[in-house]
């Protein structure tokens, strides 16, 4: 499955193209339906208890556009603060950057196994892949995150990456990858599987790679959200801890971050507050990793940073609240996305982070109903940034680039169409040859086929019998 | 109150009742109707598709036709969202500051149907009569761009012999979307299907929108079915009494 971000110049298959076979998946539809309708219902029970919600949302708004507007300073801020506090800061423009950094971290401490939580960040630099090239095997904590790399499959959620498998699924795949015969399908059996495979890779692993939920510039401290306590352990326990941030999750102080673990905690899970927080400044001797590197990950985020509209996107806080109310998302799942990021955040942070055009059909995998933008904890107004990327795909489209199958003819029937409303006669004329079309068509009754990309509409649907008069000819009628 | 009346180009010409209809309620409550015969189409699927620029001279003549209008009263609550909520921007990308003012005094002055009814006029009962059981699908855009609240099933509520009711996860998107009912077909009709099943729970007999983009898109499912179920915009309703069935 595609990564984003190490393949330039190859383009996303379309989304269109991707979702019929999900759209078919009897067993996909149904854990995705049945997951995505209780987490919804669990954020709305834990938002509604707080009256203040709103203005919460503002503040975490206003954080988040406050940082962006001087991340530079902000993140030189981090950057000295860990480095006081004994930790060690890199900087990665690029993937292959972040990649090779890592990749040489383990090989000083001759590292043939690393262990990592928290791994989006980290897919979308395809880590795991690179450290493979170099002899270097990772292996997920998180247990959703065990789940899909035993299955070989890219998450298909932010939060929730084997949203997709219900438990049945994973016990077969726990019985063949993990060597556990006996297991039941209940919940408990397969995290217990699950924890004998994982404890012997943390007492035992010399080197965790993690990503971030926050840093706070004022002090230097990292932040990482979990709910297995398996994430603990990474941080905790080996002797070498790096971590994979994007360069948008620094936020300027302890008070922010405050704001933010209020906010992510009823907007993912649905829960009051997060079950493992850890928070942790540079290294501490004889507590904790003997080392900590910190990855400032760029890989696009300074060219979103750039526009004006889109740059709102790198408020997101990763908590999958669009994903769990969008209609789209949750007939498809992630996978008809074909990127790291899925859902409503990832069709404007994918094509963002790599150039419209690679990616130039997200922005149209949505219809535009908004329920993303109602339950953003930062009020990322993701419509009106999808409207902007359509644009900004057909801009591209315009000069040849992008993957629409048919861009030359949406272009001149748009044009056709503005030509035509640019008059009062050219408008009348135009309705009333379309209204003849289509009586003709239905032979005065409903239209039940329409020619060309028509036939996608009435693949399913009639229209409505045209009417003999238009609205204007009966008010000019009338009056 | 001079009302004028943007029809959009969608009802002008496959939906001319609902304007007829909308024409027959403001002028039972004693407003005067102006229909500026030099409208066209606003452009939302111009913008929405991406075709930003093309969309900029409808934007300026709509600018220009409803100027000086003390209301513009719309029967589609994207098209009025288009006005309110995607004008602004597009305005600012032309660097012209007085079309951006124009455009943010016009969108003040723009409303959607019921929401100029409940909230402009502060009229929930209109005189109508419509003795069937209606249920009403909420679209996205008068939801969650024009926050029309519950304006639509206030005036619903008060319709003598109308049995109302509520839709069972009224709330969620219908799949049509514009140009994504086809870009995204199937997706669309995965959605489509969702909404026909929580329409037809319902056993009503008329599916009611404030949209007639929308209901074209459940209402032409429904047809192809054979359902039974029919579908009405919300102006047809309150405008029928019981001497005139408008819907």
């Amino acid at each position: 499955m595609t990564g984003i971000g190490t393949r330039p110049g190859r383009p996303l298959p379309r989304f269109e193209a991707l979702a019929p076979a999900r759209l078919d998946d009897a067993q996909l539809r149904r854990n995705l339906g049945k997951a995505t309708a209780t987490i919804r219902g669990k954020r709305q029970t834990v938002v509604d208890e707080l009256p203040h919600w709103e203005a919460l949302r503002e503040e975490g708004r206003a954080a988040k556009a406050a940082v962006l507007a001087e991340l530079d300073v902000r993140l030189e801020q981090l950057e000295a603060r860990v480095r006081a506090a004994g930790g060690q800061v890199h900087w990665a423009p690029t993937a292959a950057d972040a990649t090779r950094i890592v990749g040489d971290i383990a090989a000083r401490h001759a590292a043939r196994e690393v262990i990592k939580v928290k791994s989006i960040t980290t897919d979308e630099i395809r880590l795991n892949e690179a450290l493979a090239a170099r002899g270097i095997v990772a292996t997920e904590t998180d247990l959703a995150e065990l789940i899909i790399q035993l299955a070989g499959e890219p998450s298909s959620h932010i939060l929730v990456p084997a949203i997709h498998k219900n438990r049945s699924e994973i016990r077969e795949l726990f019985v063949a990858r993990l060597g556990q015969g006996d297991l039941t399908d209940e919940p408990r059996a397969l995290a217990g599987a699950a924890r004998r495979h994982l404890r012997a890779k943390f007492l035992s692993v010399p080197m965790a790679v993690s990503g971030a939920n926050f840093a706070v510039a004022e002090t230097g401290a990292v932040c990482v959200v979990e709910s297995e306590g398996n994430g603990r352990m990474c941080l905790t326990l080996p002797r070498v801890l790096v971590t994979v941030m994007g360069i948008e999750k620094v936020v300027a102080s302890w008070d922010d971050l405050g704001t933010m673990l209020q906010l992510l905690p009823r907007s993912s899970t649905g829960e009051r507050m997060n079950p493992y927080t850890s928070i942790w400044t540079g290294v501490t001797p004889g507590d904790g990793p003997e080392e900590f590197h910190l990855v400032l990950l760029d890989n696009g985020r300074t060219q979103v940073l750039a526009d004006s509209v889109g740059r709102q996107a790198l408020q997101c806080i990763r908590c999958s609240a669009c994903l769990n109310v969008c209609p789209v998302y949750e007939r498809t799942g992630g996978h008809a996305y074909a990127s790291v990021y899925p859902g409503p955040i990832g069709a404007i942070l994918t094509p963002q982070l790599l150039g419209v055009e690679q990616a130039d059909s997200l922005p149209y995998a949505s219809t535009l109903c908004g329920a993303c933008y109602d339950v953003c904890p930062v009020k990322i107004n993701i419509p009106e940034v999808l409207v902007h990327l359509r644009g900004r795909a057909v801009e591209r489209q315009a000069a040849g680039a992008g993957t629409h199958p048919y861009p030359r003819l949406e272009r001149l029937a748009m044009r056709l169409a503005a030509w035509a409303f640019g008059s009062t006669t050219r408008y009348t004329l135009a309705t009333r040859v379309a209204r003849v079309a289509l009586r003709l068509l239905g032979g005065g009754g409903a239209v039940t086929r329409l020619p060309g990309y028509g036939a996608r509409w009435t693949a399913v649907r009639d229209l409505p019998p045209p009417p003999a008069q238009s609205f204007r000819d009966w008010w000019d009628a009338r009056t | 109150m001079r009302v004028a009346l943007f029809i959009t180009c969608f009802n002008d010409t496959l939906f001319p009742d609902t304007g007829k209809a909308l024409v027959t309620v403001l002028e039972r409550l004693g407003h005067v109707v102006d229909f500026p015969a030099a409208q066209t189409c606003c452009g939302q699927a111009h913008i929405n598709t991406g075709y930003r620029r093309d969309a900029v001279p409808l934007m300026r003549r709509f600018v220009d036709v409803f100027a000086g209008a003390e209301a513009v009263v719309a029967p589609s609550a994207s098209c009025a969202g288009t006005i309110r909520d995607l004008y602004p921007a597009l305005a600012n990308e032309t660097g012209d500051a007085s079309l951006a003012a124009a455009v943010r005094e016009t969108g003040a002055r723009t409303w959607e149907f019921t929401e100029f009814l409940v909230r402009r006029l502060g009229v929930t009962d209109v005189g109508a009569y419509f003795p069937h059981r209606v249920t009403y699908h909420p679209t996205c855009h008068s939801l969650r761009v024009l926050r029309v609240g519950d304006a639509p099933e206030r005036l619903l509520r008060a319709v003598r012999g109308l049995d109302y009711v509520p839709l069972p996860q009224g709330d969620e998107c219908c799949g049509f979307g514009g140009t994504f009912a086809v870009k995204n077909a199937d997706t669309s009709v995965a959605m489509l299907g969702d909404k026909l099943r929580a329409v037809q729970a319902t056993k009503a007999e008329v599916c009611v929108a404030a949209d007639n983009s929308c209901l074209m898109h459940i209402g032409g499912a429904l047809h192809r079915q054979r359902a039974g179920i029919r579908i009405a915009h919300i102006a047809q309703v309150l405008a029928s009494t019981e001497s005139e069935r408008l819907a």
